[in-house]
Order: C-alpha cells, then structure tokens, then sequence
C-alpha cells in the first residue's frame, strides 16, 4: 500500500498525501485523514483473513460429512472469522476508517480534538491485532467468538488467553475513537453549525460513540474474568466452586448486543448521505432520523437478555427483554421509511454509492423484519442457535454495515485518494455482491427454520442442497469483495483525478479540495443552514 | 471572555494545539474529554462491582468470612490517606488557577508523597495476604467453611484492588509529569486547567477507593465477635 | 440428495402453536419487504435524473406520516409480542400428569434415564400423545437440548437443573441436536428421538433388560451413603423428614422461604452449608464431588417418591 501513496500525485498543490513522504510520516502522522486511511489498510488485511476462514466454512459445508477437515481444525475457522470478522473488521469498519476522515471535515474542523489519542487508537488496533494474529498462528481459538463459559474458562485448551488479549486490548482503540468523536462533535463544531444542523452521519456517529465508550468497558471486564479464571480456575464461572456460567453471558451481551449498533449505526448515517445526495432532495423527517439514532442507541443497552431466551434465565426477564427488542423496531422502521420517502419526487442518479444504498436499504429491511421473529419468545425457542439466526445477523452486517461502508468508501473515494473510481466496473461489483449476499444468505432462514443448528461441522443429509446454493452464493460473493479491491486500488494512480465535489453534494467536506489539505480548510467555513439544502425552493408540506 | 483567551493565546502560543481556534475551545475540549474518560471507567468498574454483587448476595457467609482476614487498620489507614491526598490535589488546583507555581509544586509533592504511601500499605496488605496464603490459585489455603467461596471473595479483593492500584500507579506517573512542568513553569494562571484535569482523574480514583473499601473490608461483622 | 425438505416436520402439540405464530411473521415481513421493495424501485424508477442539472423541489416532512409509520410498525410490534408470549407461556409450564425423565448432558454425548430405570444414549423412546417433562443438567460445559421437530429447545447449564417438556403428536423418528456450542465434537452431539405407539411404548420398555427404577436406585444409593441415619423416615432426626418433601415451602434458618424443587434439593445434598432449614444445626457433610449428576438425579427421584405425608418443617 505505501508504495502507491508515496508515489506523487500529478496535482501541484499541496495536500494531506503529498505533504510529506516516507513510512515515518505516515506512522507518527496525527493528521486523521492519514490515521483514517492506515485504519483503511489495517482493516481490509484483517477482514482479508475472516474472509479467507469464511471460504474454509462454505467449502466444508458443501458436503454434509465433515469431510474437508478436522471438527477442531472447523470450530477454529468459524472462531476465527467471527473474531476477526466483528472485532477487527466490523466495529472499526465505518467509524475508524470514514468516520475518521470525515467527523472533522464535516463538521468544519481542523482535527478530532485529540491527534495523538487518535494515532494511539490505530497503534492500540494493531497491538490488539498481532496478539489475535498471534493465536492465529500459535494454534487458533475454538470457543466462537462468543466465549462462552465454562467452555472458554476451563475446558478449551486453545489460545483463548491470547485472543482474550488481542481483544481487551482492541477495546481500549475502540473506547478513545468514541471519546475523540464526542469530544470533537461537542466541541468543535464550525461557527453555525448547531446540532441540528448537523449531518446525519455525525449524528450517527455521536450515537455510535456512546455506546463504544459506555459498553466496550464492561466486555472488557468480562474478559479479565475469564482470564482471571482461566489462569488461577477461582471458580467464577465454575458451578462446583459455586461460580455462574450464565454471568458471563449477561456482561457479554451487555456490550456484544450494543456493539452490533456499533456495526450498523454509522453505516446508517452513512445512507442518509448516500439517499439525500443522489436524489437531491432534503432528507424526510430529519429530525425523526437523527434521534432514531440516538434511540437505537438507548434501547440497544436493555435488550442483551434476548440472547438468552433458552439459557433458562426466569420467563419474566425473557418477556420484559423480547417487549424491549420489540421498541428497537420502531426506530429502525422510522429510518427505513424516511429513506425511501426521501426517494420521494426526488431526481434520482443510479450512480454506484446510491445502489449500495438502496441494497442496504432492502437487506437491511429483511435483516430487520426476522429480528421481529428472534426477538418473539414463542419463535425464538425454536430458531434460537439455528442457521436463521446465522442469516439474520449477516443480513444486518454485511447487507447492512458493509454494504453502507462500501457505499460510503464509493462516494467518499474521490475526496480521499483525489481520483475517481471506474464507474461501470463499480456498478457491477455493487451488483454482483447483492446477488451473492442474497444466494449466501436466504437459503440460511429455510435452514435454521427446519432446524440445522449453528457451528456445526458435518450435518444431516436433508440440509445439504440449501447448504451448497449457500456456498455457491458465497463464491459470488468473494468475486463482488475482490473486483472493488483491485478497482480502487487501481484507480489510485491512473483514476480520473476528481474534482472537489464530483457529486454536486452539500456538506462541507465538498467544499475543499480532494484531496483536502492537510489543515481541511481554507479558512473556517461558517454554516447559515440546514444540511441537504439542494433546492433553496419553498419546500413543499406533505 | 473570547478577549481574555485571545490574550491568553498570545501569552502562549506554544501550548494551544493547532486543532483549536483558541486556549478556551482546547480547555473545554480536555475537560470534557476527562469526563468522557471517567464514564468509561465507570463503566468498567461498574462490570466489576456488578460481578462482586452477584456473588455477593450468592455466598453472603463466605465473603463476611473473607472480609474478616482483610486489615482494617491499613485499610482504614489508606482511605484516610486517600481523603488527605484528595485535599492536597484540590489545594494543587487552586494554587495553579491562582497562578503560584511553588505551591502548586508543593501541593502536587504532597498528592505524590499521599499517594506513595497508599501503595506501599497496599504493597505490605499483600505481602501478607501471601504469607496467610490467601491469594487465589493453587497455594490458597483457608481453614473453615465455604473454603472455595472464600477464594472468590479474594479473587474479587485482588481484581478490584489491583484494578484500583494500577490507576494509583498511572496517577502517581501523571503527578511525576506534572511536577516537572510545573517546576519548569508551565503553567499559568491562564493555562492552568491541564492541572484541573488532572485533578478529575485523581478525585474518581479516589472516589473508586471509598466504595472499595466498605464493600470489601467491612462486611465482616466485626462487633460482633 | 433425494430428501429436500422446506419445511420441518411438526411432531408435537408445541409445535403447531409454534409455526402459526411463525406464518404469521412470515406473512407480516414478506407484507413490509415488499412495500420497501415495490417503493423503492417505483420511486427510483418514476423519478430517475432525466437532466444533468434537475433540481426537485424540497418536500418537508410530515409529522402526520412520521407518527403513522412510527405508531403502525409499535403497534404490530407490539400484538406479536403479546402473542408470542402467549405461546411461550402456554409452552413453558408442563401440564401436572407428564412422565418425568432425566437427561444429563456430557461431552459429547445425550445420556437419558426413564423413571423406569432404562437408560439410553443418543436416543430417546417416548409414547405418542403423552406430555413428557425433562429436567436436565450436564457434567461439564453447556448444552442445549434441541428437537426441531417439537419446536422445542433448552440449554442444559452445569451447577443447576433446567426442565422442558413436550407432548409427540405423530409417531416417528426425529432429530435430537445439541444446540448450544460445547467444543469439538458439537455437531457429533446429536441423537434421534423415537416416538411410539403407546403399545409399541410398553413392548420396548419390557423388550429392555429390567432394571430397577430411578426411585429404588435412588432409595440404595440413599442408605448406602448412610443419609436415613439423620433423615429419618418416621420422625425429625438431625436432620428434615425427606417425606413430602418435595414441592414443598421450606422455612429456612434465615427466615427465608424457598420452595424445595429439583434444584434446592441438589444444592442442599452438594452444598449443604448453604440454605439451612430453620431448627437445624450445619452438621451434614458435603457430597460434592462423591455422586454423580446421575445419581444427584436418583436421590431427586427417590426423594420425590416418598409419598406426601404429615410434615414438621421444624426441630422438635
């Protein structure tokens, strides 16, 4: 990667890439554009690896046998991906790379208020990472990325110590990103531009931050806990000694369940943007949307017992958790409805970032509608642990949280590496991945309803045709991830070089240069209005 | 007020950082920064005394039993250092918005000096835990009943002891940074509120303690033996 | 590859309450994707970009729009809450009269045991239209005991007892999965679950070598350990009269109030020290690590054999 981005550009004015060459300017740089995009390079090398035990998990399930590898040598791969796949790739994915770059930028800023705690949280990110990659290659973990105890406590003799540490470590990189965009939010908004003025990506953000710094903290505990019992076996987690497996579980999903809002939130503030642009049109009910957010981000804390219908937790708690999931969907149903009614008499542009927005917009509703069927207690007894709850998480994450990080990525690219991606190739990939999602990934809810449960290696025979449309849609799937690896790779040095608002877009990150200078701005913009302001018309009411 | 931090900036341009319009802007940033810092660490305590509280309320007998071999004296002994110590970091504070740098080293000497104590009384109560054998893992040993459970109440002692210990030895580290500046005088009656900051860390370290210490050495039902 | 099912069989009297209620979901998500779906492609059909420089004019939202589709999507969300409750609840308590078995989870593998005394491994014979109630625990990590076909599924959690039950409507042979991760060999863990004519039932029972029952197993293993030396069958000795025990409200030394189920009576014989009965001194010693979980659930069944009688819930 560095190779390409010390190559000069052709431009002759000075920006944030070619200020300064060298590795050691971009290792000790504080500038969050760079810090964004060494995130970029760091989580696309990670997700490359989930991905890679991904493909070892469709090939295996191909055959109903366990037939491709050892039942341990499987358990790790699904371990693996899913560690690899939430921890280092997902939670980062939007906020650390996008999120990074754009939080100042959009908001008229200089920087995030704290540089160097942003530097530290990459460096933080990496030291987590080489521990993870370190039980990678020491033997692999075999507990699912949940850890359960006592399982993970006592009885796996795999890396759990190791990953437990990459993990911990991880969190503190994720906890001073949250703290650096709530500080800067606060605190360094351009002169006019109130809250809610702000855009909807920031308030995505905000939201996301808050669950990073309030939730990370508590799985962090979890952690030193079952490393505390892992390394003296004190009996926390042990019934002989008096100890409580299920504790684990409440601490873990008290942060893993906010945590999947860490995942799709930002995404989330990324579509606003991508709808609103490509339909010029001011986003419907900004308001609703802005504190759906916030909403979501509230309600995701009390709902972490969902997880735990069948654990033989008391049947109040499940009911007073599945009507609490169920509030969940009314934020969500809101921002749903308010993207599509944007589309309303909108003048509508099928350029790539807005497929990605229309794919999420679509998976996501999916994703979001058979949470309704997990978060029923009378259902969820049945497809709980099954292959429908397996469908529904990904329909949530990489229909939802990477197909908005991809939109984002598209849309953004020419204000971060200052040149345009193919257009055609774009709008192929973007397709050729929402059919392979949708291959992969339907045929899962038909599994998990009759009954194949989740993390098994070999299976009955009945299962195997939906199993093999699934790993066939999964190897569409890897072509849609590598055309766009190659593709913008490639356009970094021979894309057309991009103009400083490509898209006609507002929002003041347009309003610089792309590439931006280091500084972003000029001078300090001043906000006199409303964001998404295409039309300085009379607005219609509906 | 924006005259007075433009003043402000003049005098000191070396410490606003090049994100800031101005001194006021980067002080309300780090102060809120801090605040966000302890909500985190709330939390992260909080998972802690939730865990405690569980097991708690499961083993009542054990943990009153546990509690009985923890040192009050020192124990009580510490939180009064600790209370002193949050004094002199207050008295530190005033002294560096009123701008007198000798009490300011003086004060921030004497949070350091507090703060050293506590950790050597926290360094003998576990050298003698160790002697009786009451640190968790294969040596422990505890003569009387709920041996295991009493292994856990000190399993919870340590984590959260030590969880607090560690802040104390990145307090005591700050202190040492903020010692040597203020001895080379830099801060002032205008940048004074790194200091302040500061203070918010050590207070909620402090603050840690006063719920540790009840919940942890007296539980025992002392009086009535 | 000939057998392709899309839908699971429905075996049990849970499950058809179980697959309305999912029709249902069904029915109201294929209603809400499609509305998404037809919206979005009408919308970015009718009002594609026709020029490069077309402005549309700006709509505001509309409160009344907002709070009908906030309101709507509550209210649904809401009906199906109560509804699948309903259900939840309606399957969660076993009616009174349902044969009783045990079932203890282990690394990798289901070890069931009739009340009758038969045990099996991987496999679980139950007469058709009978409810049977399971209390289940497991030795080591936890599992979770799944039949797709009766819609039913439970985790099994070391340290305590956790029940499910369920009443096989048509005879057959159906997966038995553990659903809960549990190491290497999870997906090894499973078993086929035989439901049987009545008949069928009482010949498979007698075709199997005739041992002695859980409660007569459970009443050696008791006197073997020396238990009715203090818990004396006729009046309170050191220690409770066992008799009518079970199910009962025990009045504790704490003054506290529990009722003595499965999981009371497997800490009290563990853990003694722990919920003392009022009137009683802390003599009995700890039995943790001397039984297994298969004979904890022998004594539970001798213990709840003992017929009610007259109960003195204090010392003398």
């Amino acid at each position: 990667m560095s190779t390409v981005w010390t190559a000069p550009p052709a431009k002759t004015e000075t920006n944030y890439l070619n200020e300064s060459y060298g590795i050691k300017s971009w290792l000790l740089t504080k500038d969050h554009k760079r810090i964004a995009l060494l995130y970029l390079a760091a989580i696309t090398f990670f997700f490359a690896i989930g991905g890679f035990f991904a493909v070892l998990i469709r090939l295996e399930l191909i055959t109903p046998a366990g037939d491709l590898m050892q039942p341990e040598t499987y358990n790790k791969a699904f371990t693996m991906h899913g560690v690899m796949m939430i921890f280092f790739f997902l939670i980062p994915a939007v906020p650390a790379v996008l999120g990074n770059f754009l939080v100042p930028l959009m908001i008229g800023a200089r920087d995030l208020a704290f540089p160097r705690i942003n530097l530290l949280s990459w460096y933080i990110y990496m030291i987590g990472g080489l521990f993870a990659l370190y039980a990678m290659v020491a033997g692999g973990v075999d507990t699912g990325w949940t850890f359960y105890t006592p399982y993970s406590s006592t009885y796996s003799n795999t890396q759990v110590m190791a990953t437990a540490i990459g993990i911990f470590i991880l969190g503190f990189s994720s906890i001073l990103t949250g703290l650096n965009f709530i500080v800067t939010i606060h605190k360094m908004r351009a002169p006019g531009l109130t809250w809610f003025r702000l855009p909807l990506f920031i308030w995505a953000h905000y939201a996301t931050s808050v669950i990073q710094i309030l939730g990370t903290p508590v799985v962090a505990i979890a952690i030193v806990l079952v490393g505390l019992e892992r390394a003296f076996h004190i009996g926390i987690f042990d019934p002989k000694l008096g100890g409580d497996p299920i504790l684990f579980q409440h601490l873990f999903w008290f942060y893993s369940h906010p945590a999947v809002y860490i995942m799709i939130l930002p995404s989330m503030g990324v579509i606003s943007e991508l709808v609103t642009c490509f339909s010029r049109k001011k986003i419907f009910g900004y308001g609703f949307v802005a504190m759906s957010s916030v909403a979501i981000a509230v309600l995701g804390f009390l709902v972490w017992g969902h997880h735990m219908f069948v654990s033989g937790q008391s049947v109040y708690a499940g009911m007073v958790f599945s009507i609490l999931s169920y509030l969940v969907a009314i934020p969500s149903a809101i921002k749903v409805f308010n993207w599509t009614a944007t589309l309303y008499r909108g003048s509508i542009s099928y350029q790539t970032p807005l497929l990605y927005a229309l794919g999420f917009i679509g998976l996501f509703t999916i994703g979001g509608l058979t949470g309704l069927f997990l978060a029923n207690l009378g259902v969820d007894v049945h497809l709980h642990d099954t292959y429908f709850v397996v469908a529904h998480f990904h329909y949530i994450m990489v229909g939802g949280a990477i197909m908005g990080y991809l939109g984002g990525i598209h849309f953004w690219w020419p204000k971060i590496s200052g040149r345009m991606y193919p257009e055609g190739w774009a709008r192929f990939s973007a397709l050729v991945l929402f059919v392979g999602f949708n291959l992969t990934f339907f045929p899962q809810f038909v599994l998990g309803y009759l009954g194949m449960p989740r993390r098994y290696h070999a299976y009955p025979e009945e299962f195997q045709v939906l199993n093999v449309l699934s790993s066939a849609g999964a190897s569409i799937l890897a072509v849609g991830y590598l055309i766009p690896m190659i593709y913008l790779v490639w356009s970094m040095r021979y894309g057309k070089p991009a103009p400083a608002n490509p898209w006609g877009a507002t929002g003041l990150e347009w309003q610089t240069p792309s590439p931006p200078p280091s500084y972003n701005f000029e001078e300090t913009p001043v906000v006199t209005e409303e964001p998404y302001v295409y039309s300085h018309e009379e607005a219609e009411v509906v | 007020m924006s005259e007075h931090s433009s003043v402000a900036a003049a005098e000191h341009p070396a410490v606003l950082q090049h994100q800031f319009d101005d001194l006021e802007q980067q002080m309300d940033a780090s102060t809120l920064g801090m605040w966000v810092f302890l909500l985190t660490e709330i939390m992260f305590f909080g998972g802690l005394f939730a865990a405690y509280t569980v097991y708690r309320a499961a083993f009542p007998e054990a943990f009153a039993a546990g509690s009985l071999h923890l040192d009050l004296k020192l124990g009580g002994f510490n939180t009064v250092v600790l209370i002193a110590s949050s004094l002199t970091m207050a008295l530190a504070v005033r002294a560096a918005q009123l701008g007198q740098r000798k009490n300011l080293v003086a004060f921030l000497a004497a949070t350091l000096g507090l703060g050293l104590v506590f950790l050597v009384v926290k360094v003998f109560e576990y050298h003698h835990k160790y002697v009786e054998r009451l640190i968790p893992g294969p040596n422990f040993v505890f003569e009387g009943p709920h041996a295991a459970q009493v292994q856990m109440m000190f399993c919870f002692y340590f984590a959260m002891t030590g969880m607090h210990a560690l802040h104390m030895v990145v307090g005591v580290g700050l202190l040492v940074y903020f010692i040597a500046k203020a001895r080379a005088g830099r801060y002032t009656a205008q940048y004074y509120w790194p200091v302040e900051v500061m203070g918010l860390y050590w207070h909620f370290v402090d603050i840690v303690w006063m719920f540790l210490f009840p919940l942890l050495y007296l539980i025992g039902h002392r009086g009535a033996h | 590859m000939t057998d392709f099912p899309l839908f699971p069989e429905k075996a049990s009297t849970i499950a058809q309450s179980v697959d309305t209620l999912y029709w249902l979901l069904v029915a109201i998500s294929a209603f809400f994707a499609v509305l998404i779906f037809a919206l979005i492609f009408f919308f970015a059909i009718r009002y594609r970009r026709r020029r490069p420089d077309e402005i549309p004019r700006p709509i505001l939202g509309s409160l009344r729009l907002e709070l009908f589709w906030s309101i709507t999507p509550g209210l649904i969300a809401i009906a199906v809450f109560v509804y699948g409750t309903v259900v939840y609840f309606r399957n969660a308590a076993p009616p009174p009269d349902a044969m009783e078995m045990y079932v203890v989870g282990k690394q990798w593998m289901w070890k069931i045991q009739h009340p009758e005394g038969h045990r099996e491994i991987n496999e679980l014979h139950v007469p058709v239209g009978r409810a049977v109630k399971l209390t289940m625990t497991t030795e080591d990590v936890i599992h979770s005991f799944y039949i797709p076909a009766f819609r039913v599924k439970m985790d099994v959690v070391p340290g305590r007892y956790t029940t499910m039950w369920f009443q096989p409507t048509k005879p057959g042979k159906y997966h038995l999965f553990c659903a809960e991760y549990c190491g290497t060999q999870h997906s090894g863990m499973k078993g086929w679950v035989y439901v049987m004519e009545p008949v069928d039932y009482e010949n498979w029972l007698s075709g199997k070598a005739t041992t002695e029952s859980m409660a007569a197993a459970g009443e050696r293993l008791f006197q073997k350990l020396g238990c009715q030396s203090c818990h004396r069958a006729d009046a309170p000795g050191r220690g409770p009269v066992l008799a009518g025990l079970f199910g009962s409200t025990v009045l504790l030394a704490t003054g506290e109030k529990v009722v003595a189920d499965e999981t009371y009576l497997r800490e009290s014989i563990l853990r003694p020290q722990a919920k003392i009965v009022a009137g009683y001194r802390t003599q009995m010693p700890t039995f943790e690590g001397q039984v297994t979980e298969e004979q904890l659930l022998q004594l539970i069944a001798y213990i709840k054999s003992l017929g009610p009688k007259e109960r003195i819930d204090t010392a003398p």
